[in-house]
């Protein structure tokens, strides 16, 4: 048993580095697959990334009436905290809201003239409520409105935002979708491609497969060396993509950082970075073993 | 020790390869299959490795119908039979020490057993110097002593040899002629495929001629008469 074991994999090994050149096709059609795989895993953290910045965006505001008491607007701010649907809530009290104007517009002298003109603060306290995800929204706005909070509150712009945050979630949601379809569709490309290489390569020693069988060798004694090759191959290639991979995000991420400020892609890449390299030698040993498998398959049947 | 029973092998309604063939072939025994091409001598060898099923009868080896053995105890059946091809069939990746050394280490045999064996069969075939070339860089006569090398390097029961003369000049089939016959002195039961008729007439052994698929002539000591 151990005898038979340590033939195989030695003949795997000397297999590997006999027929250099189909190995080196292999190990390039895995480079692909893998670098792909690992693309797909960095590209879902960035659009994570992306996706939350864009939803931090989307919140809405209750006012409150301006004869309403801190103390009842904090009230409510309890309740709110309550619903399992809200992230997080700010308040801006109405001696905030007028700094806020006056920071955001004291280079506006006509501006200024008008907030002068009224003679008192015109703006109203308010709660900012952000959500877990923008189809949230609805719910919210919809306890806000039952009677309890309706005496209290002036208005929810919520009905003015909405078509900003249904865009947003319309656009997350879909580019979730897409990237799930993506995957699959290039998942199932790689997975033929390495199948189709692999079995190029098997399908040049068919005839000796078949001569393995005639002088009396065992299925798993002549499919043996070749999950053993498959392997090599996939180990080579994960390796070859994890420097490659490592390279480029150290490479580009100071330039995407330029577009997505905070998005460290290099980062991302070194917390990951065990994850990553599972990923990547498991792609690639896993397909480099059933790709074998499943293309001495067919020439075993003798 | 081999029975052929009213063996019948039929590829296609116009391609009829054998046709109610039977004989019975004793232990070491040495017996030559003659007839022209397509007179059905390799499909006969084919059904007694298990390559191919007959059509209709039976086959037996050593009291086993060899077509009621499963797949998966093919491989253990076939190494209790040698075999050599016309076109050599070694594996053209490994070294001819390594070709030999893989008949032995299908049946699981020791290192020692292998560094042991392999060697005295290389000299037995007369391919010592050769034991770390590829079969590439062999002659054919190299090859095909490779070949019956690793034929009876696990001590088979019966060694089948299809033409193995067939690509050889004279000399050379004469040299792998005189060494199948030194094996089935040895104790081993030959099987010989061809129809080289100075071959045939210089050994007096016995002959079993197949003409269109069928038993036309069965002799002890026969000729090659077609």
């Amino acid at each position: 048993m151990f005898t038979s074991l340590r033939r195989i994999i030695k003949s795997g090994f000397r297999g590997f580095f006999r027929d250099g050149g189909l190995m080196v096709a292999t190990i390039f059609v895995l480079i692909l697959v893998i670098t792909l795989a690992t693309s797909l895993f960095l590209f879902s953290g960035v659009s994570k990334f992306i996706i939350a910045l864009v939803e931090e965006k989307a919140d809405i505001s209750v006012y409150f009436k301006e004869d309403v008491m801190e103390i009842d607007i904090f009230e409510v701010r309890e309740e709110l905290v309550k619903i399992p649907e809200v992230k997080g809530i700010k308040y801006i009290s109405q001696e905030r809201a007028l700094d806020d104007f006056i920071e955001r517009h004291k280079e506006n002298p006509v501006l200024m003239a008008s907030l002068a003109e009224v003679g008192h603060n015109p703006f109203l306290a308010s709660l900012n409520i952000m959500a877990f995800d923008p189809g949230q929204y609805q719910n919210i706005v919809s306890f806000l409105e039952t009677p309890d909070f309706t005496t209290l509150v002036e208005k929810v712009d919520y009905y003015e935002r909405r078509p900003v945050i249904e865009r947003i979630f319309s656009i997350t949601s879909t580019a979730n979708k897409v990237f799930i379809f993506l995957s699959i569709i290039l998942a199932i490309v790689a997975i033929l491609v390495t199948f189709n290489t692999t079995r190029l390569a098997i399908y040049n020693t068919r005839e000796e497969i078949k001569i393995q069988r005639l002088v009396g060798a065992g299925s798993w004694f002549i499919r043996g060396p070749f999950l053993i090759q498959g392997i090599l191959a996939g180990i080579l290639a994960a390796l070859i993509c994890l420097a490659l991979i490592s390279l480029a995000t150290w490479f580009l991420s100071p330039r995407i950082e330029v577009f997505f400020p905070g998005l460290n892609i290099f980062e991302f890449f070194s917390i990951n970075l065990w994850q990553i390299i599972l990923i990547q030698f498991a792609t690639g040993i896993l397909l480099g073993i059933i790709s074998s498998f499943l293309a001495t398959r067919k020439y075993l049947r003798v | 020790m081999i029975s052929f029973q009213h063996v019948t092998k039929i590829y296609s309604c116009n391609s009829i390869a054998l046709e109610d063939v039977s004989f019975d072939i004793k232990e070491k025994e040495f017996v030559s299959l003659v007839g022209k091409s397509g007179a059905g001598k390799t499909t006969l060898l084919k059904l007694l490795l298990a390559e191919e099923k007959p059509t209709q009868g039976k086959i037996f080896f050593e009291g086993k119908n060899v077509n009621e053995i499963k797949s998966t105890r093919l491989p253990e059946f076939r190494r209790e039979i040698g075999s050599v091809f016309q076109d050599y069939k070694l594996l053209s990746s490994k070294t001819t020490y390594e070709n030999i050394a893989y008949a032995l280490e299908v049946v699981g045999a020791s290192d020692q057993e292998v560094a042991r064996d392999v060697p005295k069969v290389l000299e037995i075939v007369g391919l010592t110097e050769k034991a770390n070339n590829f079969p590439a860089e062999l002659s054919g006569g190299e090859r095909q002593r490779a070949a019956i090398a690793r034929a009876l390097i696990h001590r088979p029961e019966v060694i089948l040899a299809d033409e193995p003369t067939g690509n050889l000049d004279p000399y050379h089939s004469l040299d792998i002629i005189q060494l199948l016959l030194k094996i089935q002195e040895m104790g081993t039961t030959v099987i010989l495929a061809t129809h080289n008729k100075e071959v045939i007439n210089s050994l007096e052994k016995r002959v079993i001629t197949l003409e269109k698929g069928r038993v036309i002539r069965d002799e002890e000591k026969g000729r090659f008469i077609l």
